[in-house]
């Protein structure tokens, strides 16, 4: 039978092991694959302002992006494509409550240059080689 | 005998059960938004409600933990806390943050980040208060008579949970390097260290509880949270199949977090095979049904329903669907709500002197709650797979799919309100062991009470 002390080194060499091939492949995915799937190179400060807004309204809160995030809105990552940039910022720019089919989003009011660096954000966003998420609705005739 | 300064750790209780009750009045404005009564949405919309309910939910849990962990390790350590006054200063500090960091969501100050919604110079105070914790439970450790497996595994835990912390404060520019990171806080800590609180906190209701050896008993902890780095440090890959980084995670994730459910199916088995093993002599019933209700209920909860949309194939039409949101419900409440509920039962007796765990309301608290929180999970259940299916399958739009699905959220809020009845009996008991006293813990013995 296995004795105490087995099983401390099965808890501890075991970690140990995953624990490195785990950093091995984060280094490998950080370095090389990151740059070339997001398309580092449109990663421009109008894309970084636009997420700093996406992040200080926590729209997070509501929608998904990436598939991460909440069940309330709709899942932006594909956004871009679907709406346009005009039906974004129309969204972000205005003041009057706006209640799509009864979900209620925040009327942010935003100045033209934020819609626009968000808009630019969700540009970026929709580029991501995400592995073909989300899925196309297959049974769609 | 006891220590008494153990006492601490009945404020701590005090604290998470308060933000228990918040944490579910917040569950409510969600749901009632999801129904369609989002009337709120001017004062509290609903990424605040969300947000609070979120981080609420951490905030009692970890409030619960680091009671358990003051009740524990003197006991263990066979030695008093080395500073009890420095143990109320952190709970006061923790309040504080916490409070600071809820109403500041109310006006929008916050950091749009999933569970991570505290901004940075909140994190900094957080980071303080838990170095100070942690300095409390080290020393007392370190000049203890004794390092035992158990105490050992639940410091291990705390102490990687704190490390864990950091890489969720880093500013990334790009999207993709967010996600990655923001998983290495809440994947690992939920799959990885907080199994290891639990696993140390659940060793020692079994040692106490069932009287069976030490040394058995803490072997099998060893295998458990073995299983639990094992299959859940490279099962951080099945939050990186969409995120925007390569192939090999959706064949690393798929396979290593299909194995994560083993870790939990060996704490059901090893509570259940302990209950057997021993005397079962122990008054405390109530304690002993929460004790063994967390393995099997976290089992089915983190186990079963996570490796239910844990292969990359069902991940992809899943994702970021209310199917995530049932998951999240019952695995949290199995692993961590149920531990949090299992320890006060268990150590309230010895802490105020009094023996009510005979009473009927305490019986009935177990059951509504478990089963009001097993009809939340159908609710949301039902409503994920009919949206994935509407939505990611045949195309609907989002909207119109919502509306489609409204009506589990009439049945969602049937059963959040059993489940609040039976939170509220529990509370009621809470409120009717009053405060601890040092006579009591004196007096407190674990085997012929
Ligand atoms: C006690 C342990 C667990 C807790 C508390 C828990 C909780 C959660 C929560 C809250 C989320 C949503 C996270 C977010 O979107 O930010 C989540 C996602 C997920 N969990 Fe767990 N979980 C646990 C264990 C497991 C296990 C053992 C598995 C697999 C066998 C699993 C599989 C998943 C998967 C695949 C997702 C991603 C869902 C998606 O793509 O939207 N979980 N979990
Ligand atoms: C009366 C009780 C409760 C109600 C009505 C309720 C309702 C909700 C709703 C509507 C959401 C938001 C889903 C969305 O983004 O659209 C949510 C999220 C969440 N709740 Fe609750 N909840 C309750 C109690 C609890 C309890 C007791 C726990 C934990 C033990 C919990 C853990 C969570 C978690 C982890 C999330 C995030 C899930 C995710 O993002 O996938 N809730 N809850
Ligand atoms: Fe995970």
């Amino acid at each position: 039978m296995l004795s105490k002390s087995q099983a401390k080194v099965f808890f501890l060499g075991g970690t140990m092991v995953t624990f490195v091939i785990f950093l091995g492949l984060s280094w490998n995915s950080l370095s090389k694959e990151v740059p070339k799937r997001t398309h580092e190179e449109n990663l421009t400060a109008q894309v970084v302002a636009g997420k700093h807004i996406w992040e200080k309204n926590n729209c997070m809160g509501c929608h998904t992006i990436l598939g991460e995030g909440a069940y309330y809105a709709p899942e932006l990552t594909k956004v871009y494509e679907r709406r346009g940039e005009a039906y974004i910022k129309v969204a972000l720019m205005t003041k009057t409550p706006w209640q799509p089919r009864g979900r209620q989003m925040v009327a942010y009011g935003m100045s033209d240059k934020d819609a626009s660096d968000v808009v630019a954000f969700l540009k970026w966003i929709g580029e991501i080689d995400l592995n073909g998420f989300p899925p196309k609705p297959d049974l769609k005739k | 005998m006891k220590y008494k300064s153990q006492k601490v750790a009945y404020w701590f209780f005090a604290f998470s059960m308060l933000l228990l009750i918040l944490q579910i009045i917040y569950g409510f404005i969600m749901a009632f938004a999801h129904l369609g009564y989002d009337n709120l949405h001017p004062v509290i919309a609903f990424n605040t409600a969300r947000a609070v309910h979120t981080n609420l939910l951490v905030v009692w849990l970890l409030s619960g933990f680091m009671g358990a962990a003051y009740y524990i390790i003197p006991e263990e350590a066979e030695y008093e806390l080395v500073n009890v006054k420095l143990a109320y200063i952190q709970l006061i500090t923790l309040a504080l943050v916490g409070v600071t960091a809820v109403i500041g969501y109310h006006f929008n100050y916050w950091e749009g980040r999933k569970f991570l919604e505290i901004p940075r110079p909140l994190d900094w105070l957080v980071v303080a208060n838990v170095l100070t914790f942690l300095g409390i439970i080290l020393t007392t450790l370190f000049k203890g008579k004794k390092r035992t497996t158990t105490s050992l595994v639940l410091t291990m835990g705390l102490v990687f949970a704190a490390l864990l912390y950091l890489p969720g404060m880093i500013w990334f520019d790009n999207q993709t390097m967010d996600s990655f990171f923001r998983w290495w806080v809440v994947h690992l800590w939920v799959e990885g260290v907080w199994e290891l609180i639990m696993g140390g906190i659940l060793a020692f209701l079994l040692i106490k509880i069932t009287g069976v050896d030490r040394e058995v008993i803490e072997k099998w902890l060893y295998v458990i949270v073995g299983l639990t780095f094992i299959s859940g440090i490279l099962g951080t890959g099945h939050h990186y199949y969409y995120i925007g980084v390569g192939k090999v995670w959706l064949i690393v994730g798929g396979i290593f977090s299909a194995l994560e459910p083993l870790a939990f199916l060996a704490m059901a088995l090893f509570a259940i095979a302990m209950y057997r093993k021993g005397e079962k002599k122990h008054p405390n019933k109530i304690a002993l049904s929460w004790t063994l209700g967390t393995a099997i209920v976290s089992f089915v909860g983190a186990g079963l329903l996570g490796l239910a949309h844990t292969l990359p194939q069902v991940n992809m039409y899943t994702h970021g669907t209310l199917v995530t949101a049932m998951h999240g419900h019952l695995a949290f409440w199995g692993a961590y709500g149920m531990i949090v509920l299992a320890f006060i039962s268990y150590s309230l007796p010895n802490l105020t002197g009094r023996k009510l765990y005979d009473s009927n309301r305490g019986v009935l608290a177990f059951w509504l709650s478990n089963i009001g929180m097993l009809g939340m999970t159908v609710a949301f259940g039902v409503a994920g797979v009919a949206q994935v299916y509407l939505e990611r399958r045949v195309g609907l739009e989002f909207g119109d799919v919502q509306k489609e699905i409204q009506v589990h959220f009439l049945i969602l809020i049937i059963c959040a309100t059993m489940f609040t009845t039976g939170i509220g009996l529990f509370i009621a008991e809470f409120i009717r062991y009053g405060q601890p006293t040092d006579e009591a813990l004196i007096a407190a013995t674990d085997h012929d009470a």
